[in-house]
């Protein structure tokens, strides 16, 4: 079934760790599999952030193969060595798990798709996220679980998404949770509710263009697409319009850039949003008590019509 | 009026092979005896004082606790309970066959009043999904906006939403009233079989899909008509029906009624006018 929630202050930061933390924690009957977070922080915006794995969980649930720890080292230093290589230089690192790691980096290219494709050519690893804002974390278990593991719960910035997974379509994993970067964009991300029934021949098409997937969970097809859209010279919005015709589904789906923050709804209408807007906060959630954790008082909200797409800025 | 005597039963796709069944008409069998409707009685249904009345906060319960409260305090005789702070949650005042006055301070999630037969309600906030689903009589207010499947499958009753309603509104009611002040989305009457819905306002997509029977009014845009959704002449009898439906749900009172659009099915499903008279279907 799955669960989205998002929400973006405009003209001000918040604590936007901790209020998504609470709007997808009140969505885990929806799906507790995976919890993931889409995080646009507070930053200076010199360097990239960088978050990646090297390993997956292999927890209890997990469908994933259980692997020696030692190989996450070695990974972990073939992705140094690689990054010595491509002229980016590592400011500060962190490990918060074993195969988890988020490192600032000074990389003072824009196009990110060489340095994307030099860092996936390592066996068994993954950017989860790349940008000066964007922080994507996201692993096995329910919201609170996740932002526990994570300390995400401190996290100031100015927009957010989120979702909690069940998984149907692909495995308890990482690399099938949300949400998806929008590879190679610096800073852009997506979560889905919802099914697409033409992910194959998009999927097909995109990778005859060079474009790459890392899972096999459809949603990741709308990252890619957007992203391709933007790359051949649409906006945002532009992309998210192409995208209620050029898939085909079931969905709704938020898309999050550094300063932006969208919704899609497809023209059969049949996954819920629910939608509070305001001057100064948009909050979004697949049901109301999402919202609610952050706007316990009486709200005005409403469901988004069918085929309805709209941005809103920071 | 269909007449009954010389419809022919076996139909193009009988010959195709694709039907070999033979109807027997089991649904015109008498089931119900109006004049025995006294010796009817629903088990754990309550004699109610509306003048008995008292606050019940759910801030801290779940769902199911407040369902059971809501039954406790009928069986006490209250008839008028105001709900505080509901705060979205799903699935509150389930299945309350009983005569009943009820007040929400607040909105609704998922499933609010579903399954519900007799009390009249009214929501002063928004409601999710599913909101009156199998309604079988009685009324539901909401002041605010309502998710979509609104009013699903019902039976009777009057549900009333005084802002805009999200997709397949109706879908599948067998019988009652549904009325919207504001829009509604794609695929509203969707499957839609009795009853009918009032919009006041425009509404999306495939406006009456798949429907069998029933009828729809609109007083704004339509996105565009569903399958087996034609247009109606728009009689007085139509009009003065529409007048006073309005008055009584205190909503749009002085809205031009005369230049709604009227929206019935255009084909009759092979079996289904088979299945019941049509005088049967206008009683409901």
């Amino acid at each position: 079934m799955c669960g989205i929630a998002g929400l973006i202050h405009r003209g001000k930061s918040s604590n936007v760790g901790s209020e998504l933390q609470g709007m997808l924690q009140a969505l885990k009957h929806r799906g507790e599999d995976s919890t993931g977070y889409a995080l646009y922080g507070d930053t200076d915006g010199k360097n990239f952030i960088m978050r990646f794995k090297v390993g997956e969980n292999v927890g209890e649930g997990s469908s994933s193969i259980v692997e020696d720890v030692s190989v996450y080292d070695e990974r972990k230093k073939i992705v140094d060595q690689a990054l010595a290589e491509l002229g980016a230089k590592i400011v500060k690192e962190e490990r918060t798990l074993p195969y988890s790691l988020r490192y600032e980096i000074a990389y003072d290219k824009k196009d990110l798709l060489e340095f994307s494709q030099r860092i996936e050519s390592i066996p068994g690893v993954e950017i989860l996220s790349m940008g000066k804002s964007l922080e994507v974390i996201k692993d096995l278990g329910n919201a609170k679980a996740v932002c526990d593991r994570y300390s995400l719960d401190k996290l100031v910035g100015t927009h957010a998404i989120g979702h909690a997974r069940m998984a149907t379509e692909s495995g308890v994993d990482i690399k099938s949770a949300h949400p998806f970067w929008g590879y190679p964009f610096s800073d852009v991300s997506v979560v889905h509710n919802g099914q697409l029934t033409n992910y194959w021949n998009n999927r097909r098409a995109l990778e005859n263009k060079g474009m790459r997937f890392m899972s096999e969970c459809d949603s990741e097809l709308i990252a890619v697409y957007i992203a391709q859209k933007m790359r051949e010279g649409a906006s945002l919005e532009e992309g998210m319009r192409d995208s209620l015709s050029g898939l085909d589904g079931v969905f709704t789906y938020f898309v999050a850039t550094k300063n932006s923050l969208g919704m899609a709804k497809d023209t059969m209408a049949a996954k819920p949003l629910v939608l509070y807007e305001s001057d100064d906060l948009v909050a979004m959630g697949s049901e109301e008590i999402a919202i609610r954790s952050v706007l316990p008082q009486e709200i005005d909200t409403y469901d988004p019509f069918d085929g309805e797409v709209k941005v809103w800025q920071i | 009026m269909a007449n009954l005597k010389n419809i022919d039963k076996k139909t193009k796709a009988q010959e195709m092979g694709m039907h070999t069944e033979v109807l027997t008409g089991r649904t015109q069998q008498k089931f119900f005896n109006p004049d025995e409707a006294e010796n009817f009685y629903y088990f754990g249904t309550y004699d109610v004082d509306f003048n008995k009345r008292t606050d019940l906060d759910v801030k801290d319960m779940t769902a199911a606790d407040a369902n059971k409260k809501i039954d406790s305090l009928m069986s006490e005789g209250y008839g008028t309970i105001v709900i505080k702070n509901p705060q979205g949650k799903h699935s509150l005042g389930v299945g309350i066959l009983n005569k009943l006055n009820l007040i929400f301070e607040g909105s609704l999630g998922y499933f609010g009043m579903g399954s519900c037969d007799g009390p009249t309600v009214r929501i002063n906030g928004r409601v999710g999904w599913s909101c009156a689903e199998n309604l079988m009589a009685g009324k539901v207010v909401i002041e605010k906006n309502a998710g979509s499947c609104f009013g699903a499958a019902i039976r009777g009753g009057d549900l009333i939403c005084k802002g805009s309603v999200g997709a397949r509104t109706g879908i599948d009611m067998k019988g009652g009233t549904i009325i919207i002040g504001g829009d509604a989305g794609a695929f509203t009457g969707f499957m839609m079989q009795r009853g009918r819905i009032i919009i006041l306002g425009d509404v999306g997509i495939n406006l009456g899909d798949s429907m069998y029977d029933g009828t729809i009014f609109i007083g704004g845009e339509i996105g565009s008509y569903g399958s087996d959704a034609v247009d109606a002449e728009l009689t007085k009898d139509d009009q003065n029906w529409l007048r006073r439906k309005l008055r009584v749900a205190e909503i749009g009172e002085k809205f031009d009624v005369s230049k709604m659009k009227k929206i019935v099915a255009g084909k009759k499903l092979w079996n289904y006018d088979n299945l019941e008279p049509t005088e049967k279907k206008g009683a409901i």
